[in-house]
């Protein structure tokens, strides 16, 4: 039997919404779903080990690299971020529930066979190339996205 | 009913339990049991959400002191 399809378009960056993300990544693969995201705009700096790199792109790029987040450790909450100290208190609350961060959780949806799509056309569009997102399983554009999508149960938005 | 294995999900919340008890059916072989543990109320309503997506058999699902006992066996594939 074919696996059930589902599909989620990550174009968020923000730890809060790719926390909801993931925590439904990993319950769609534990049901026996396969399962994709699709990372697309601010969400793509999710799959870097590091913050965008300064060293070449134009400047414009080197500007958008230093004023992006980059890497989940450095995502930041959609609301009451507050420069930081939001985010902290975040982090705190969800250790003293034991709840994974959003790189553990990252993790457990690889590991249950989550695959994580970079969108192409923002990676042009950053000046990021496949070395700088290591997290990615492959890359591709929209009509993959639109294909696969039509072939999903489930598909989302975030 | 002796289960064939036991997971311990105390202290751990939505989606994990159900994470974690996918990859251990993973380790089991068909018709054996496994026990879960857990204290998340999520539970109630997603252990039996996902043996019916996945197959498994939920045998019993019992509340004891803020603590739900599930056990579930594992299908035969295909």
């Amino acid at each position: 039997m074919e696996k059930k399809k589902a599909t989620i378009v990550l174009f968020s960056g923000d730890m809060d919404r790719a926390l909801a993300a993931f925590n439904i990544s990993v319950a769609a693969a534990s049901l026996g779903m396969e399962v994709e995201v699709f990372f697309t705009f601010w969400g793509l700096g999710l799959l870097a080990s590091r913050p965008y790199r300064l060293d070449k792109g134009s400047p414009l790029q080197r500007m958008l690299g230093l004023l992006s987040p980059g890497t989940p450790r450095r995502a930041r909450l959609s609301r009451l971020n507050m420069a930081g100290i939001g985010k902290r208190a975040m982090l705190a609350l969800m250790g003293k529930y034991r709840m994974p961060s959003l790189e553990e959780l990252m993790g457990t949806a690889k590991s249950l066979g989550v695959r994580f799509v970079a969108c192409t056309t923002t990676m042009a569009l950053m000046g990021l190339e496949e070395q700088d997102l290591p997290a990615a399983d492959g890359f591709a554009g929209a009509a993959s996205y639109v294909a696969r999508a039509s072939e999903s149960r489930l598909n989302l938005f975030i | 009913m002796k289960p064939d294995q036991v997971l311990d999900c105390v202290g751990l919340y939505c989606p994990m339990p159900i994470a974690r008890t996918a990859q251990k059916m993973e380790e089991m072989e068909e018709g054996q049991v496994l026990k879960v543990i857990a204290d998340d109320p999520g539970i109630k309503e997603d252990m039996p959400a996902w043996c019916r997506k996945t197959g498994h058999e939920l045998i019993s699902m019992e509340e004891k002191e803020g603590e739900i006992h599930i056990m579930v066996r594992k299908a035969k594939s295909g």
